[in-house]
């Protein structure tokens, strides 16, 4: 038996590639997450970079072979460095007529398209709007189109399992799966033993599952229209030890870090929301670290909870997508007023409303900045890929315990659900937060609002003798917190608060560029897009242009030198999946007049578009 | 450790140094008396004490205390509240809130802190009127009330707090009035000394905006007819002579004349430790003018609390080993890359 592959079979000719990116389509009950996941994992295992894309439907089962109801998930596996989940596919899967037809467009000519040939009945067809089978007519002449029955095959492997038919067919992803191992010549070890363990209390389902996947690699091995195999040798990554992560684990475990290394409770206090409940879900299970995680009524209460917590002691952090964030307004101008340590995590989302829940966008920057009553600053940090959350978090943490105040940070979609190689970091490598409460006095002469260099006021704790104190919404007496209607001290307060975010910037490193450090232009980007940016200024650089590339964490402040080094070239071009809020921002703070790309589809940045418009702004300079 | 030193604290040593800006008259003084008064005896420090308000004269209170406190957003102190408490299980928690503040706009953070049971006091000032805001109707105003927002007569049907607290099942509730202050204080050393979430609903006069609300309750002519005071395993009996009670007929609670036939076993017995809330539900449908008012603990049960449970689970977890952020770190498939 050839059960074990750890090497791929050498029984057809192998072609070496550089990268691979494949889709997997289906209904969205069909396991295609599964799938990509499970090829995730064993490419970065393998030791390929890898970048991740999951996209599917807000309904959690939309009608079957329906349109709306196709489930995606693109993976990126490549032997150089990648940022993303690649701009269009080497293969696709597509398990029936609606996953092919909203999925073809993006197959590169000439590349490869694997179809569950059972699932094109005329039902199927007509319901995805195709007139005539795909599979028959010549409209799929430029693809490599295989056409595999793997209902039937997935059956005919398991005709002596207990299940029944249904649950048979549930299978047909690992068939399919497996036929893509083979294809890229993977091993099934880490899949194999996932379905182990998995679904360890039944072994009749760890037994289809397991002869599904070996039924769908052997298939490729066997069957003659599969000529040969491709290899995507391993990356040459920085040296140490990986693990492949995705943006919401990292930014739950940067939290429990971020609570180890202050020696301080974590409180995650959150309503439900996607695409952020992963937050949750992951913290709810760390109670081993003293995690406490609290599942408030709403965000209002998440939010208020957390200031409560913080008030207690705790580190209190919230998690929400946009539409959450607004409910959390008011609380959140209460922690900026009351100066307490939170971090406010915004995993964005398509809006304006309910918008498009499960896709992402980059559009609530100036709802970070501005959405809330009166003069009412925080500090707002991006991280810039599924890995850099991790840090993001930490950071975030450090700054809200440092200068007491509320943090922003913003993720999105796109990064909360990718995955990619982590190197794990070494723990002494990670910041160290110091935090200091006042220890006691003799409950007269005590300023809860007496600053610091930083203008950090105290940090008091409940229980502490002599320091008790009332903080609360009415503005505060400077030095003595308490409340006061005095026009003077109501304008100092307003600029002592804006001037403690201001300080920020003195804590936090300076912009750098990746190119030139002045030339003809800039990309500038922030958040999620920092991986396409990248690499489409890698691109032009290559062939010659004077272009570089920067990637803004902090949004508020900014970094110091951020003005000086946008003067440095003769134009910034600042893509964002939006309509230009950094831009705005830009031009409303430093006068600087900068070049808008913006794309509002609920999808990443393809990196040729970047590129394209790249070339489109260094060609518009010429003329002039 | 010792407590001894605590019993030393008197009243004076939990008031603030600031001016108390409540109108002259105001129910509020006398809750803050009163609230002062029991403090001493609970056998923890000042600076183990934390009150959290929302908006609105009651959530004045903490800034009248030289306690912990929070003054905090409308609506919202039971949230925070969870938080203090969550955060912090060592601190005395209490809640100040209204009618407005705790059942209009912070209707839902009541509920749900209430059902899950944190050991937190949440004391309900019920005036029947928005004060801070100047004299509009409230969600416990009564139908028809003529007020600035109302000038035809209020057409919303009012909420009443007890029976809200027991539908969210309550393991503590009780009501109790601002000018009984020896009802007011027992009914607060009651509600501390309760393991689990004390809801205490206080009738509270607003003297310039809803004078005289709860005069029925109050005045020395009429109270005895119009409230009946709960006692744990006695017989439902008000009135001037005690010489009415209350009896329950089919689902329904009447009142019947004492004497003749009708003897106090026929009457309904008050069981604030039934485990069901039913009776105690009953209890709070009566209400003025149809029935007495009853007053006092309508229930007292003890039930798993949040705050507990949570603490549990963690400790259950440390106890199976505590996390390591080195494991966290390193979790799940790995691989190396020379």
């Amino acid at each position: 038996m050839k059960a074990n592959t750890k090497e791929p079979s050498v029984a057809k000719p192998v072609q070496s590639i550089e990268q691979a990116a494949v889709r997997f389509a289906g209904d969205s009950g069909d396991g295609m997450q599964l799938c990509g996941t499970q090829l995730t994992t064993s490419s970065a295992i393998f030791g390929n970079d890898i970048s991740t894309f999951p996209d599917f439907p807000a309904e959690i089962r939309a009608p079957a072979g329906s349109l709306a109801g196709v489930s995606g998930f693109q993976i990126n596996f490549s032997s150089h460095e990648i940022h993303t989940p690649g701009d269009r596919v080497s293969a696709l899967i597509a398990l029936n007529p609606a996953a092919l037809r909203t999925n073809v467009e993006d197959v590169f000519d000439g590349g490869i398209i694997i179809v569950n040939e059972d699932s094109f009945d005329k039902g199927r067809l007509k319901q995805a709007g195709y007139d005539s089978n795909p599979l028959e007519d010549e409209s799929l002449s430029k693809y490599k189109v295989y056409k595999v029955p793997i209902s039937k095959l997935t059956r005919a492997a398991l005709k002596d399992s207990p299940l029944r038919a249904k649950q048979v067919d549930r299978c047909k992803n690992f068939f399919a799966l497996g036929l893509v191992y083979w294809l890229y010549g993977r091993s099934m070890d880490s899949t194999l033993q996932w379905i182990s363990s998995k679904f360890a209390k039944n072994v009749d389902v760890v037994d289809a599952n397991t002869k599904a996947l070996k039924a769908g690699y052997f298939f490729g091995e066997t069957c003659e229209f599969f000529t040969h195999q491709f290899k995507v040798p391993k990356a040459t990554l920085p040296p140490g030890k990986y693990r492949k992560i995705g943006g919401n684990e990292a930014l739950a475990i940067g939290l429990v870090a971020a609570a180890e290394l202050s020696g301080k409770t974590l409180f995650y206090g959150s309503y439900p929301i996607t695409p952020a409940s992963d937050i949750l879900h992951a913290l709810s299970r760390r109670k081993n670290f003293g995690v406490k995680t609290f599942q408030a009524e709403d965000e209002i209460a998440a939010m208020s909870s957390i200031i409560g917590a913080a008030f207690a002691g705790n580190l209190g952090v919230t998690g929400t997508s946009g539409p959450g964030l607004a409910l959390k307004a008011e609380a959140i101008g209460l922690g900026v007023m009351t100066e307490l340590p939170l971090v406010i995590v915004n995993v964005q989302r398509g809006g304006p409303s309910t918008g498009l829940p499960t896709k992402t966008e980059q559009s609530d920057l100036l709802q970070a900045l501005y959405g809330r009553n009166g003069e009412c600053q925080v500090c707002i940090i991006a991280p810039a890929s599924p890995s850099d959350c991790f840090d993001i978090a930490i950071e975030a943490c450090r700054i809200a315990m440092k200068f007491m105040t509320p943090v922003i940070i913003l993720s999105d979609g796109y990064i909360a659900n990718g995955e990619e190689p982590w190197l794990i970091p070494e723990i002494e490598s990670l910041p160290k937060i110091e935090v200091k409460h006042p220890e006691g006095g003799n409950g007269q002469d005590f300023m809860p609002y007496e600053r610091n260099a930083d203008l950090a006021r105290p940090w008091a704790l409940p229980g502490t003798p002599g320091l008790q104190h009332r903080i609360g919404g009415l503005e505060k007496e400077d030095l003595t917190g308490n409340v006061c209607y005095d026009p003077e001290n109501h304008e100092r307060m307003i600029r002592l608060r804006a001037k403690k975010i201001a300080t920020i910037a003195l804590d936090i490193p300076e912009l750098t560029v990746l190119g030139p450090e002045q030339g003809d232009l800039l990309v500038l980007g922030w958040g999620g897009t920092s991986g396409a940016i990248r690499s489409a200024v890698e691109r032009v650089q290559s062939s010659g242009h004077s272009v570089a590339a920067a990637h803004l964490r902090y949004l508020n402040p900014f970094p110091a030198n951020l003005e000086a080094v946008l003067r440095r070239y003769k134009k910034v071009l600042i893509p964002e999946l939006n309509t230009g809020q950094l831009r705005r921002v830009i031009r409303g703070e430093l006068m600087m007049d900068t070049i808008g790309f913006n794309k509002i589809k609920g999808k990443p940045f393809l990196i040729s578009e970047i590129e394209g418009r790249i070339m489109e702004v260094l060609s518009e300079g010429s003329g002039q | 450790m010792s407590t001894q030193g605590f019993n030393v604290l008197k009243a004076k040593d939990f008031a603030s140094d600031q001016d108390i800006r409540w109108c002259p008259g105001c129910g509020d003084y006398s809750i803050l008396a009163q609230t002062k008064k029991i403090l001493p005896e609970l056998g923890l420090p000042v600076e183990k004490f934390v009150f959290v308000s929302g908006i609105g004269c009651s959530s004045r209170f903490p800034y009248y205390l030289n306690t912990y406190g929070v003054h905090s957003i409308h609506g919202r102190a039971p949230a925070i509240a969870t938080g203090v408490k969550v955060g912090n299980p060592d601190l005395s928690v209490w809640v100040v809130t209204g009618d407005g503040d705790g059942l209009s706009i912070g209707g839902n953070h009541l509920i749900h802190a209430i059902r899950r049971n944190l050991d937190i006091n949440i004391l309900l000032f019920n005036n029947r009127i928005y004060g801070l805001t100047k004299g509009q109707y409230s969600p416990t105003s009564e139908l028809g009330k003529r007020t600035k927002s109302s000038p035809f007569g209020s057409v919303d049907n009012p909420i009443h707090p007890i029976s809200i607290a027991i539908g969210a099942e309550a393991t503590f509730v009780a009501r109790t009035m601002d000018v009984n202050v020896k009802h007011l204080g027992e009914t607060l050393r009651r509600a501390a000394a309760h393991q689990g979430t004390a809801f205490v609903e206080i009738y509270q006069n607003c003297n310039v905006f809803n004078d005289g609300a709860f005069e029925y309750a109050s005045d020395k002519e009429v109270k005895a007819e119009n409230t009946l005071y709960l006692e744990h395993g006695k017989p439902l009996i008000f009135g001037k002579d005690r010489e009415k009670g209350i009896r329950l007929h089919g689902m329904n609670p009447e009142i019947v004349k004492l004497g003749g036939d009708i003897k106090e076993d026929d009457l309904l017995f008050h069981d604030e430790k039934a485990p069901e809330p039913s009776l105690a539900y009953l209890l709070s449908r009566m209400r003025h003018p149809e029935f007495p008012e009853p007053m006092g603990v309508y229930r007292c049960v003890d039930a798993p609390r949040f705050d507990t449970e949570m603490l549990n689970q963690i400790q259950a977890a440390r106890a199976k080993g505590p996390g390591r952020l080195e494991d966290l770190l390193n979790e799940g498939d790995t691989w190396v890359v020379d």
